[in-house]
């Protein structure tokens, strides 16, 4: 089961990490999404993984951490918030600055002919 | 009453930011604007009240709904956290002061949003558990990121955008370093956390320090350190200049968790990893200071070059917080009081100078003439020599105190020019700008700068930022043995510990 839940966590943060390194601001977004996940669950094993334990003292003779599942709790729901914010600033950054690369514009490509493309475009 | 008072700097502006949405106040703006005032004023003298409590009583641990320490959270009034809540409510006091001359229309919800963003920094400054620091981060982050695009632009929009993705990635990296440092040691109560570090054993030795230096990243993006400083200058920048004035605590939360952190859990009884961040924010705190100063040199417009000033001063900070000295803490904290009130006193001075150039606007270079010149200027020169540090202001008892304090450092031999070289570059950038600003100018009255003349209510904002550089410097005695006495509490592991475990019982 370790190593099931690590290789999940492992494979979701390169997801992430992969997609919040585009150039667009989508990508990017769902690159957040899928890195808050990856944090959730690590967050929640940080208590140790179990089977068959409650978090409440006395329904069972080990009990689990309750703890971690607070903390995970928490971080949902800031982390839904602050991905709901992140959503209304792309739309709004597409909308003001004509692009949705995050830096407001597409870069220009090192070759000339993209340059010449440019330049026409623009004329 | 007297014994929730540790908790009320936080209630109070959530409670006024809730008021300040509810109907009189959210269609009519002259009442707005009168209770935010009212309201940030209540808030400052409840926490000069909570100062002199604490003063008096010693540190005040709150413990909330009566859970006891290392299992319910705490809050921990200590000399230098209930220091820097006033300074947060001071500057909320004078932001919503000088927006209500007329930039709080410029968007909604100005009010309601800056008396969440105190209430975020004051939990951050108060808290003793570390996952309610990170609530509190996030709070003071979704109150800044919306008063970030308040009245503002296209450049804003990618500004913001740029400083939400970066704070999200940060965020989440936060809950990894706190997942880690849990799940070695079994509690979030820093207090307990530093007990617990010293005990560890064998591979959990490893993965307490990859969870603390996973916390360094974070507060090195919040405060701005080297590589992760280069949101700040185009955010600070673009963003309306009260704002601006208002986020310059924000760095400073960086910097005081990183004190709280590497000084009390990975300080000097952490066993194996005792001080294992100092290297690390030692050489970066120094690169960080030379690329501020260069920043600094390279601004074209007022408003970047104070941004730039941010990050010199984060530097300074940082450096201090390495040496992990009793003095150079003390240093520290004079220091971090001064910086924060000159340079949001410099925001809003470039506001009002940018305001009555016309479209020259802050631009360091020659145009229409300032219709107050003997005033701004005045006011400049004033905040300038604070800010480089020459007597007989603040900043000079500042530097000489910094300097004092890491002459007994490993590598003072680096910090010392390098500092004296930005602080040389500091000066000439300044100087430079304030005389192109006030003195290069074309004789063409425009009429748009006619009418800007300063509100009184934004020079009495600014004024009494201003006020603080030769009141400090007057009153430097009193402060620096309260500086004294909040760094060497801020040292002292076993009282420290002591009081946060047994207190709220």
């Amino acid at each position: 089961m370790e190593l099931l839940y690590a290789s999940c966590v492992g494979i979701l943060v390169s997801c992430g990490v992969f997609l919040i390194l585009r150039s667009r601001t989508f990508p990017v977004v769902l690159g957040l999404t899928m890195f808050s996940y990856a944090v959730n669950l690590f967050l929640f094993s940080s208590g140790r993984l179990s089977l068959n334990q409650a978090a409440v003292l006395g329904y069972s003779s080990e009990y689990a951490d309750p703890l971690p599942q607070a903390l995970v709790l928490t971080a949902i729901v800031i982390g839904f918030a602050m991905t709901a914010f992140v959503v209304i600033l792309a739309i709004r950054g597409r909308v003001d600055l004509g692009s949705d690369h995050v830096d407001g514009q597409l870069p220009n490509k090192g070759s000339n002919k993209n340059k010449d493309k440019n330049k026409k475009v623009k004329i | 009453m007297m014994q929730n008072l540790s908790f009320l700097p936080i209630l109070l502006p959530m409670l006024a930011g809730v008021i300040l949405l509810m109907p009189p106040f959210c269609n009519n703006k002259t009442s707005r604007r009168i209770t935010s005032v009212v309201l940030s004023t209540v808030t400052f003298l409840v926490s000069l009240a909570l100062l002199l409590k604490v003063q008096a009583d010693g540190t005040q641990v709150y413990a909330i709904g009566d859970w006891s320490a290392p299992f319910g959270i705490v809050l921990v009034a200590d000399p230098l956290s209930t220091l820097l809540v006033c300074l947060t409510t001071l500057l909320g006091l004078v932001c919503a002061l000088y927006a209500s001359a007329g930039d709080d229309e410029k968007g909604s919800f100005f009010h309601p949003l800056i008396h969440f963003l105190i209430l975020g920094v004051n939990g951050a400054f108060l808290t003793g558990d570390a996952f309610n620091l990170f609530v509190f981060f996030e709070v003071l982050l979704i109150a800044s990121y919306s008063l970030l695009m308040h009245g503002g632009d296209k450049r804003n929009t990618r500004a913001a955008l740029q400083y939400v993705i970066m704070n999200l990635v940060g965020s989440a990296i936060f809950l990894i370093g706190l997942g880690v440092l849990y799940g070695v040691l079994g509690t979030l109560n820093m207090a307990d956390m530093a007990q617990k570090v010293a005990l560890l054993q064998g591979d959990d030795v490893y993965l307490a320090k990859i969870g603390g230096l996973l916390l360094l990243v974070v507060f090195a993006l919040k405060g701005a350190l080297l590589p992760l400083h280069l949101w700040l200058p185009n955010t600070y920048a673009t963003a309306m200049p009260v704002v601006a004035a208002l986020f310059a605590i924000m760095t400073k939360v960086g910097v005081y968790s990183m004190m709280r952190v590497y000084t009390l859990i990975f300080g000097d009884e952490a066993g194996e990893l005792t001080h294992m961040a100092q290297s690390w924010l030692w050489w970066l705190a120094l690169a960080t200071i030379a690329m501020g100063a260069v920043g600094v040199l390279a601004s074209k417009d007022l408003r970047k070059l104070v941004a730039n000033l941010v990050i010199v001063s984060v530097g300074t900070l940082v450096t201090l917080v390495a040496v992990q000295t009793i003095e150079a803490s003390a240093a520290a904290i004079y220091y971090l009081v001064h910086s924060t009130l000159v340079t949001a006193a410099l925001f809003l001075l470039a506001d009002l100078i940018g305001r009555q150039r016309g479209e020259v606007a802050d631009h360091i270079s020659a145009g229409p003439p300032v219709a107050q010149p003997k005033l701004l200027g005045f006011l400049f020169l004033v905040a300038a020599i604070a800010v480089i540090g020459m007597p007989p202001l603040s900043g000079f008892i500042g530097k000489v105190w910094l300097l004092k304090a890491t002459l007994n450092a490993e590598y003072t031999f680096v910090f010392w020019p390098l500092y004296l070289l930005a602080s040389l570059a500091i000066l000439l950038a300044v100087s430079k700008a304030g005389s192109t600003v006030f003195w290069h100018h074309h004789d063409t009255h425009t009429q748009s700068a006619e009418q800007a003349r300063v509100h009184p209510a934004q020079l009495m904002a600014l004024l009494i930022l201003i006020c603080g550089a030769p009141l400090m410097s007057i009153f430097a005695g009193p402060l620096s043995e309260y500086a004294i006495g909040a760094a060497s509490q801020l040292h002292d592991f076993d009282n420290n510990i002591k009081i946060i475990l047994a207190g709220g019982q």
